[in-house]
């Protein structure tokens, strides 16, 4: 029950796009297809699991014993860094039809602080191991959520009639701010 | 005059946030009011320009395949070096700011100007890059932080003249910078086929 609570936590209530406001550059540079968005959702749902896994385990049995706490963010971006560069090497070996689909995001998920701010939020909140695998699945779910949705209202501003000065961008962040404040209704949901 | 080039370019017309559209996260997250902003845009700016000298320093010995393991090290030490001077000296702003301020590792801006630009260029025209750069990034997220505050809780710089409970409590949140954001864009593009 208690894990429900954190999963539905992390995908509707605490949104890590529309309510925590992190990974926003991928949030506006790649929803302008949908099938763009769907792609960069599943390259980081695998990494934000594998990456928050291993930092967990790092910052538990490595970091905390020695005292090496401030180290975090350097171990962090390097462990996320050359999980990526695995994730990379990895599809292009082994299944070239989904690396051909996905290769050009793997790069951009580096600098994607969603990725980064997953294994911070976990400390922060001092998850166990199983809490932290459900976390930042529930984190990846609301990430899909947002980018899919913002896509489909995205390919239909790009057709609609707008004002000249709010094309392209400005329009897709009054868009964001509408659901944005839509997911404000979701605060208070289950207690939480 | 090159150099003149590489300090102005960034402030307006490759303004990193309201042109390049990158480094959008501290621009969203760290901006409802104008003193965050304006601390996310100094700890921002001492990383950036301090990021650009390093690896401009060491652009010529560095190994073309590894550099951007390298340029994430030197990132993450710097941040790591702002954090903790700002838990030190600044405790209530780097509270505020929380999660922020080691998410500065991920902000595009900086690794995109390492790559793109003090990789490739002087230590001169490098530092000059970064102080451009993080001029146009304070400028845009001091006005938004500006206007969130104004509309959300009625103050400048923390001297309120409005009392906060007439004021939009959407503004300080999320919607309230996607909102800024938005219309700060529009306007600037309104300006700018105006110039044309």
């Amino acid at each position: 029950m208690e894990l429900l609570g954190i999963f539905f936590a992390a995908v509707l209530i605490n949104n890590i796009l529309l309510i925590r406001s992190v990974g926003m550059c991928s949030f506006f540079g790649v929803t302008t297809k949908i099938d763009m968005a769907i792609g960069m959702s599943f390259a980081v749902l695998f990494v934000v699991t594998v990456a928050s896994a291993i930092c967990w385990f790092f910052f538990r049995y490595l970091l905390v014993p020695f005292d090496l706490v401030f180290l975090k963010t350097v171990v962090f971006i390097l462990v996320i860094a050359s999980l990526v560069q695995l994730e990379e090497l990895y599809l292009r070996k082994m299944i070239p039809s989904l690396y051909r689909s996905m290769g050009i995001y793997l790069p951009l998920i580096t600098t994607n602080c969603a990725v980064l701010a997953v294994p911070l939020f976990i400390i922060d909140y001092k998850y166990d191991f199983i809490q932290a695998i459900i976390y930042s699945v529930g984190v990846c779910g609301g990430y899909t959520l947002s980018m899919v949705l913002l896509a489909y209202i995205r390919e239909r501003t790009a057709i609609s009639p707008i004002p000249r000065w709010f094309q392209g961008y400005p329009i897709a962040f009054v868009t964001a701010a509408l659901m944005a404040l839509a997911f404000l209704g979701f605060s208070g949901l289950f207690g939480l | 005059m090159s150099l003149w080039k590489d300090f102005s370019s960034g402030i307006i017309k490759e303004n990193p946030v309201l042109r390049l559209m990158i480094g959008l996260c501290p621009t969203i997250a760290t901006t409802t009011s104008a003193i965050n902003a304006l601390g996310m845009s100094a700890a921002t700016a001492f990383v950036l320009i301090g990021s650009n000298l390093l690896v401009s320093i060491v652009r010529k010995i560095v190994p073309d395949e590894i550099r951007i393991p390298i340029f994430i090290l030197i990132i993450a030490s710097l941040v790591t070096v702002t954090d903790y001077v700002m838990y030190a000296f600044m405790p209530a702003l780097h509270k505020s700011l929380g999660v922020f301020i080691p998410l500065i590792v991920a902000n595009c801006i900086i690794l995109g100007r390492s790559e793109a630009f003090a990789y490739k260029n002087p230590v001169l025209n490098s530092v000059l890059d970064g102080v451009g750069m993080s001029i146009g990034f304070t400028l845009s997220l001091t006005t938004i932080g500006i206007i969130r505050e104004i509309l959300g809780s009625g103050s400048v710089f923390g001297i309120s003249f409005i009392n906060s409970s007439f004021m939009a409590t959407a503004m300080v949140l999320t919607p309230g910078a996607f909102m800024t954001v938005g219309f700060v864009m529009a306007l600037l593009n309104r300006f700018e086929k105006r110039a044309q």
